[in-house]
């Protein structure tokens, strides 16, 4: 999925869906990993809208990512649930071990770190996820590689 | 041969739901893919020929787990399942649409007249009559009428929507259609959060049996997902994302009953409303009146979260005190410490101390307290809660989550955040305490939505600053 001509069928292909720019962009993320520069355009060009319009939707969303992300994508959740059972201090262990503050990608893309806002394991937290595994009652353990 | 049910829900998955429905399956049981019951702390909790077992940790020790027979489970029994009464009890997939064919032939007033009778108001946050809204949209001419639900289930503390989808998705199937009978809309579309895949698949598969069974006639049902902005729970906000668009809240009026998805009259509801009308349908709305406390009618699913021992959802008719539900139903503090501090409603609701706990929880009880019952759940704290770092997160949510469009909610989340880290640092003077005061009018006065209008609750609460 790498070329243009791909990426342009995955967005051609949800025109006249509803809310279709925000499907098309949900599609490259997964096929592509990020929203690159170039994919930007595409989507403007096939939903007729500008550069800023699209722009401004992937800037909007924390789904989408313009870098990206590491091999091992790991998500805590920092919202009030979990902040009661001790998210903070695991994000913080976390974030010692891998030396990345919340947001932030290894250089080599070996890991990335991210706050997330509930994965609804409100009563077993703190919860996590590691790419698509998703953790209740996560331990700093249970995250690292 | 033994039949065993073993849920195929988030929470119960990531427990080892998934590793021990295969085990069952190599040993020779009838392994059924049910729904969760909710009952986060017995999770995974297993079913097998009635007999409930949990939380499992080994196939091979089940005894040391048995709970009897699941109908005879207190926290099951002494809850009065009427949205979740099929829950956790089969295949969600294996459906006798007898009963829902039989209540679209009934008369369109009908139905809304049931839906009057009963009180019914919204789960998601601002319990609005649902009937009023109904009316509003079946008596709006329009060449196009949608149903969209709202399954943006962002609070902290919820999963109510989750659970209802990923264990009987044919509960809110059977509510949109009888939803679009009554206003005369033929198209539905489900706004469900990224953060819950499974229900998504799950809910899709439960849209494609619908439509193989013929439920669906011609009417569209479409499943939107969301891409991760708390602010399109807001819906006006997510009427914006479904077109395609930021997610930025739209001055009202006009209402969504009236203009709402491209401009057409629109029934938002949250994803329990709509299940709670089959129920209501099923016993009469009289008789769905009678239960729940005044113009709280009906049951609330009550979600207890955070530090708590018995975490989970229990349904049950609004009234009881928050004491109740945290201290009967859910035993207490996880850690074992004392009891700190509850916020009810979510991360726009009101922290509440111990001498709030006998509030009873309903939506006049709670908005007595400045606070509001919002989509039913509660995040538990110990003792060890900071009051301060609680009010600097509510600000943090809020500059995080803002749409942007309105300057109160846009700069004073910003404001507010570094004033209270200003607080923290020790520059605590009554000078910063009436800036944030000050902050917290502007918000509840001028803020577009409840993002900003209602983000001064938890601080205030948290701060024990006064209106």
């Amino acid at each position: 999925m790498e070329n243009d001509s791909a990426i342009r069928e995955l967005a051609s292909a949800c025109v006249g869906q509803t809310g279709a720019p925000l499907t098309a962009l949900r599609r490259i993320m997964a096929a592509h990993g990020h929203i690159a520069d170039g994919h930007v355009g595409i989507v403007a060009d096939v939903f007729n809208l500008s550069r800023a319009d699209v722009r401004g939707i992937v800037s909007f969303y924390s789904d989408f990512s313009t870098t990206p992300r590491g091999r091992r994508h790991i998500r805590i959740c920092q919202a009030e649930a979990c902040q009661a059972v001790g998210c903070r201090g695991l994000t913080r262990e976390v974030s010692a071990a891998l030396g990345l503050g919340l947001g932030e990608t290894s250089e080599d893309l070996a890991a990335s770190l991210e706050g997330v806002y509930c994965l609804g394991l409100c009563a077993s937290g703190p919860s996590a996820m590691v790419n698509e595994r998703i953790i209740a009652h996560a331990t700093c353990e249970d995250l690292l590689p | 041969m033994s039949r065993a049910l073993v849920p195929n829900e988030t929470l119960a998955n990531a427990l080892g739901a998934n590793e021990f429905a295969r085990e069952l399956d190599a040993r020779g049981h009838e392994v059924i893919r049910s729904g969760g019951f909710g009952l986060a702390w017995l999770e995974p909790m297993l079913v097998i020929d009635g007999q409930a077992y949990g939380p499992v940790r080994d196939l091979d020790a089940l005894e040391e787990v048995a709970l009897g027979p699941v109908d005879e489970i207190p926290a099951i029994a002494r809850q009065r399942r009427i949205v979740f009464d099929r829950c956790g009890r089969g295949d969600p997939m294996d459906y006798d649409p007898t009963w829902l064919l039989d209540q679209l032939r009934r008369p369109p007033r009908e139905i809304i007249a049931e839906v009057r009778v009963s009180g019914l108001r919204g789960r998601g946050g601002a319990g609005f009559p649902a009937h009023i809204k109904w009316q509003t949209v079946h008596d709006t001419p329009a060449p196009q009428k949608y149903i969209v639900v709202n399954a943006d289930e962002g609070d902290s503390g919820t999963f109510a929507d989750r659970l209802i989808m990923e264990g009987d998705p044919f509960r809110l199937i059977e509510g949109m259609l009888l939803a679009g009978h009554a206003i005369g809309a033929d198209k539905g579309i489900v706004y469900l959060r990224s953060e819950y895949p499974l229900a998504a698949r799950i809910f899709a598969q439960a849209i494609a049996k619908a439509r193989e069974l013929g439920l669906l006639g011609n009417f569209e049902m479409e499943l939107f997902i969301g891409a991760g902005a708390y602010i399109c729970g807001e819906e006006t906000s997510l009427l914006e994302s479904l077109e395609g668009k930021r997610g930025e809240v739209r001055t009202k009026p006009p209402v969504p009953a009236v203009a709402g998805l491209f401009g057409q009259p629109t029934l938002v509801h949250n994803v329990i409303s709509l299940c709670s009308v089959p129920g209501i349908l099923r016993m009469g709305g009289a008789a769905y009146a009678e239960i729940g406390v005044g113009p709280s009618t009906g049951s609330m699913t009550f979600q207890l979260a955070g530090n708590i021992q018995r975490g989970g959802l229990y349904e049950l008719p609004f009234g009881l005190s928050i004491r109740e539900l945290v201290e009967d139903w859910g035993g207490g503090t996880r850690s074992g410490r004392p009891f700190g501090a509850v916020q009810v409603g979510g991360p726009l609701g009101a922290y509440l101390f111990e001498e709030d706990l006998d509030t009873p929880l309903t939506y006049e009880a709670t908005a007595k307290l400045g606070a509001g019952i919002g989509h039913g759940g509660l995040v538990v704290f110990d003792d060890t809660v900071d009051r301060l770092q609680q009010a600097h997160f509510a600000f943090a949510f809020c500059a995080h989550e803002s749409c942007g469009k309105c300057t109160p909610c846009r700069i004073g989340a910003v404001r507010g955040k570094e004033t209270v880290e200003a607080l923290a640092a020790g520059e605590y003077t009554e000078d910063k305490i009436a800036v944030i005061a000050e902050l917290c009018d502007v918000m509840e006065e001028a803020s577009l939505c409840q993002m900003g209008g209602m983000t001064p609750i938890p601080v205030r609460s948290a701060l024990g600053i006064g209106k």
